[in-house]
Order: structure tokens, then sequence, then C-alpha cells
């Protein structure tokens, strides 16, 4: 009987040698005349343990990690493949303590399945919210996307549902779903390990999308960073297209929808949603003023749908398992679960999956096992390189998307990046203006201008020049960022500006009193 | 990037021409995968074809950072400089990489083997600090892990 061994094809694990472990266990198992079946699956998320090898055996899955390629031969010998003991050995993988606490919903099948199996996918409840959606009317499919308090997860969590029904309501022969995979920011890759991962779940929630609109076309923008990516969803697509899942008269139902791929070319700006309009069009990706809303006239002018690959993904969750299930998790006006990020320097980096409400230091410290280089963790950065450098003061902050806005912070796309005491601040405050006037679209003159601007007022107060005077004019040209830019790049690059000089004055050569707000 | 080749006017006309009903973006991504860059002369080839304006091409060619004017080296690496890449220490690895090379970024090797490009976040911030050469991603870098890179590359 074969025997089956997985192994992540996402492209963290292949980052740090998956592809190479997978070729010494095929060729470590020709030589022992062992019938192993290698199958590649997503990442289960915990990087730090990456390259992991599963091994199906009579007691469910069982894990070893992190493998080195000369490491396979010793896994041969100790009989992994019945899943005895090494000193790599983690034990059955759904008992791994930090999986274990998991709530896995978007991310329940991904690190399990072969991502392009669509038997794979149906065998785990694939489909089983596009089913549901196909027996309910448009106007039921957004009542219960709306009932379950999902919010977009892109950044701006606006409630999904009411973002389909306007699209729903929008008069319009052709209408799109637009995916922003576009996952610029900084210390976020949870797009991109769904993509890889399990990319039917996207296109399902893409689907369901379609029909509670009207849209016959879908469209996945993601960026060029992701090659992977862009060749499982690809591949996925193809599949979907040929099971008659994509396509016209899907199912055998009497709706049409399919799904193209486009790939972007390396701009941050194209994240948000009417400069990734844009560049879908062929332009430059520069901002549009609202209104009026993609809802109303979006790609092309027709009414569309834009929503990120998390959102999709949770919709179709909410189909198969119903609002009340969903609303039931979370924290506030925050439902459901996010899959937060935890990157940078720490012990624990990876994917965790859990209900709003957490506290950053128990994700930090707890979950994340603190710093990887064993220094005390001094500055979080929520969000992505938009979002505040929060202070260990405010570790006790619930993840909660009007918590972190009341702390002058977002929770953006669900990044967090810690950062060691050997981290300089103003240094972390010049490189946000920095990369804003490296992004900047051009259509804004706060953003454009104020933040090269702002580049020099940094270098002027690190240098001892005016250092006071020039920190108040930092402070003034952030609120013309803020108040004077059309979208959240300009706008909320006083995000982790102010946060660095507010809870890090020293950093600056201030003192603590003269940052006060 | 193997499948790459050099620069030919009847090969760019090809190109467009599959894809042009796709838009733009889709173009000159097709023709910078296909030579490396965007020729100069590309941008009226792909203005013809599309009934665009040689300056509406040039304004979308000028603003997307993976649009090259001129041919890269034979191996692309691409380094993180984003802030989850900074916090394990990616700015010193930078240095490392500039200093090893002999060059800045955007810039490439006198010998044409190697372009080093700036890129801010590859996704792989959960094994910091990334890179990517040629498309393949490799994770937990340190000065050590670099010099190998280039030195493969450089072969």
């Amino acid at each position: 009987m074969s025997r089956r061994v997985f192994v992540a094809r996402d492209a963290g694990a292949i980052a740090v040698g998956a592809d190479r472990v997978a070729v010494a266990i095929h060729d470590a198992a020709e030589r022992a005349a062992l019938d192993v079946d290698i199958v590649r699956t997503g990442s289960r998320g915990l990087y730090w343990l990456e390259p992991m090898v599963e091994v199906e055996t009579q007691n469910g899955r069982v894990a070893y990690g992190p493998i080195r390629p000369e490491d396979v031969c010793g896994l041969f010998a100790c009989g992994f493949l019945d899943g005895e003991r090494h000193m790599r050995a983690l034990g059955p993988t759904d008992s791994i303590p930090w999986l274990k606490r998991q709530t896995r919903l978007t991310f329940a099948r991904c690190g399990i399945i072969d991502p392009l199996s669509l038997d794979d996918y149906r065998a785990h409840h694939g489909y089983e919210g596009f089913a549901r959606a196909l027996t309910l009317k448009p106007q039921e499919i957004v009542d219960e996307v709306a009932g379950s308090g999902l919010r977009g997860r892109g950044g701006a969590g606006f409630p999904t549902g009411i973002k389909w029904r306007t699209a729903a309501e929008a008069k319009g022969s052709t209408k799109y779903i637009v995916c922003n995979a576009d996952e610029g920011d900084s210390g976020t890759f949870a797009d991109r390990m769904l993509m890889e991962g399990d990319p039917f779940l996207l296109i399902e929630g893409m689907t369901i999308a379609g029909l509670a609109t009207g849209a016959t076309k879908g469209v996945i923008y993601c960026r060029s960073e992701y090659p992977h990516a862009i060749a499982t969803m690809n591949a996925a697509i193809a599949t979907a297209r040929a099971a008659n899942l994509l396509g016209t008269r899907i199912a055998d139902s009497n709706r049409d929808f399919d799904i193209a791929l486009r790939v972007g070319a390396g701009s941050y700006v194209c994240g948000e949603e009417t400069a990734l309009l844009e560049s879908l069009e062929g332009k430059r990706g520069q901002v549009r003023a609202k209104p009026p809303l993609p809802a109303h006239a979006g790609l092309f002018a027709k009414p569309t749908v834009v929503n990120n690959v998390l959102t999709f993904a949770a919709a179709a969750w909410v189909l198969a398992e119903g609002a009340e299930a969903y609303k039931a998790l979370g924290y506030g006006r925050s439902r459901g679960t996010m899959p937060i990020q935890l990157a940078g320097n720490l012990k624990h980096p990876g994917l965790f999956e859990a209900p709003f409400g957490m506290a950053l230091g128990e994700l930090i410290d707890d979950v994340g096992g603190g710093t990887a280089s064993g220094r005390p963790v001094r500055a979080v950065q929520a969000g992505g390189p938009l979002g505040a450098y929060f202070p260990r003061a405010l570790f006790d902050m619930p993840y909660d998307y009007e918590a972190y806005t009341a702390n002058d912070g977002l929770i953006g796309h669900g990044g967090l990046v810690a950062f060691d005491d050997t981290v300089d601040m103003a240094r972390q405050a010049r490189f946000a203006m920095e990369f804003c006037a490296l992004e900047s679209c051009g259509k804004c003159t706060p953003c454009r201008i104020g933040s090269i601007r702002g580049v020099e007022v940094v270098d002027r107060i690190v240098a001892g020049i005016d250092r006071e005077a020039n920190a108040e004019l930092l402070k003034e040209l952030c609120e013309t960022l803020k108040f004077g830019s059309l979208c959240a790049l300009g706008g909320f690059t006083p995000y982790p500006v102010m946060s660095a000089l507010t809870h890090f004055p020293e950093d600056f050569g201030l003192a603590r009193e003269m940052a006060e707000v | 990037m193997a499948h790459r080749s050099e620069w030919n006017e009847d090969d760019a006309k090809a190109v467009i021409a599959a894809c042009k009903d796709d838009g733009l973006l889709v173009v000159l991504n097709a023709l910078n995968d296909q030579f490396g860059f965007v020729h100069k002369d590309a941008v009226g080839l792909a203005a013809r074809a599309l009934n665009l304006s040689r300056a509406e091409v040039h304004g979308v060619a000028s603003f997307y950072h993976d649009f090259r004017e001129r041919p890269p080296g034979r191996h692309v690496l691409k380094l993180c400089g984003a802030e989850a890449c900074q916090s394990m220490g990616g700015d010193a690895i930078a240095s490392h990489a500039t200093r090893e090379l002999g060059i800045e970024f955007g810039e490439t090797t006198a010998d044409a083997a190697v372009t080093l490009e700036r890129v801010y976040c590859l996704g792989l911030c959960a094994c910091a600090p990334a890179a990517l050469l040629d498309g393949a991603p490799v994770g937990r870098l340190d000065a050590n892990a670099v010099s190998t890179l280039i030195a493969e590359a450089r072969k």
C-alpha cells in the first residue's frame, strides 16, 4: 500500500527548502523500494517549523519539522512512515498547541488538502457554500453575508453585505467581481497562502458573489511578487472551468460566471481599490475620487464588487455554515475570525486564525513566542507600512477594528511585525515617509510632495536641527497628509510616523513631553 | 529566466498581437517577461496596436516598478526591503549584497551576470529576510546565504 507523505508547496516553505526535502524523500523512498506518495499541500502556517513533513498514519497525520534534506535518511531510519519518534517529531499535527488553539474557518483546509485536487476540496466541505447559494435568491445570499457581520479583510473593514447589496441593486447589463490579491503590506501573507493552499475556496467565494450580485465576470488582480500563487490560481481556474464550475451555465444552473487572473507590475498603490481598477483597465495605477463608488461605477465604469481574497473566502464559509455561526465569534463589531499574520522578529512566526478580541501582547509574546533574536520586543507594527507602531504599553489592546482605530492605528490586512530593542524608531518613521514617496501615485500633492518633505524633516530632527520646531512641523505635515489625500497611502502614512514619534520620542532625540500630541 | 530572449521587433509585434485584447498592462507584462525589459521601440509598437498615444503607453510603462527600461543581467536578485525583513536584519543583508556585487539597487554587474533589485514585500515575512532569485523564493537569509546566492548566479 502506498504511504502518503505531505510536504508544503507554499512559497514560504519552498523558500526554506521544501522542494529539496521533497526530492530527498522521493529519492530515499526509491532507494529503499518503498511506495511513497508525496502530496504537495499548502502550508499549515507554522513557518518556523517549515519545511514540515507530515505522514498519514492509522492514527491520523503526524508531523516532523523543521526538516533539512540531510535529515531525511534519519527519518526513514527511525520509521517515520509509521509515525515513529525522531528528534524532530512534533506528534499528531492536530495536537500541536499552536494549531490546536486556533479557530480555522478560512484556513480550515490549508495545509491539509492537495490544493489542485477538486476531489480533495469537495471531500473537505468544498463547494457546500456554493451549492447552498444556488438554492437561494440573490437577495437571500446578500442577507446571509450581511447577517454574518463580515467586514472587508483587505484593511478598510467595510461591511461586505452592504457592498454586495449596493452592487446587486446597481443597474447594469455587465457587472464585475474583482478580487484584490495585491497583498502589498509588509508582514502579510495570508492571501498568498490561501491562493497557494486552497485556491478553489477563492473561486467559490467569488462565484457566490457573482450569484448574489448578478455579476458574470470575475477578475483576480494578483501581485507579480507572487509567482507561485499565480501559477496555482491559474491551474485551479482551468480545473474549475473543465468541471463546469466556471463558464456558462455553471454546475448545470442557468447562471454564468467566469474568472480571469491579471498580474500586477510591482506597484503598492494598486492595492487601493480604485487604483487597482485603473491598473486593470491598462492605465497608470492612479487613485480615483469617490463617488462614484466602484459598486456603482467600477471596472470599465460597470457596477463592481472589489473584495480581498480573505473576504471572498470567509463569505464562502458563511454560506456553507450560516451567518449565525460566523457572527457568534468575535469581539464588539468585529465579527468572525481573522487570519492574523505573525511576522518579522518572532520566534514562532506564521498564520494564526482566531476570533477577534485577543490581546496584542498575547499574540506577540505568547503565540509568537517573543523575538527570534531573544531580545525584548520593543514595538509591533500592525497592519502593514501604513499601520502604527505600538509599544508594549498597549499590549492589552484587544484585536478589534475599533480598538486599533481608537489607538491611532489599524488592523489593516491582519499583519503584525515585531521588532526587538535594537530598532531605531526614527529610522522606521523615515522609512514610512520614504515608502510613501516611492509608491505615491502622484495624484494628491500632500502624498506626492509631502512625503518627500517628510523624509527631510525627520532627517533634520535626527540631526538635531531645530528639533522641537521640526517635530511640530512633522505633526502638521502629517495632518496635511491625513486630511489632504484621497486614499489610504497618503492618508495613513501618518500612522507609522506619528506613532513612532509619540510612543518613542527618545529615538528622535526628543523628551517625552515634547512629543505629546 | 531561461526563456527570455533578445530584443527583436518582429517577436515584439507577435507578443503584442497575442495579448492586445487584454489591455496595456497585460501587453507590457508580456513584453517585460519576454525580453526582460520594455524596449523604447516597444512603446510605439504597443501604442499603434492598442490605438493609444506613445505618451500614454510611456506613462503606464514608467509608472510600474516592474517594467525595466534596460535589459537586466542573466540573473535577477530581488531583495526585500520592507519592514518584516528590516526587523530581521534586512538592511545589513542589503548592504552586504551591494558591497559583494559592487553595484547599487537597480544596477547590473559589469559582467552582466546579476541585476540587483529592491522589492517591498514578497509575502515571505514569516521567514525573513527574504529574496527572489529568478523567481525562486529564498528565506531566512544571512550574509553567507547571500554570498552563496551571488556565487551561484555568477557561475
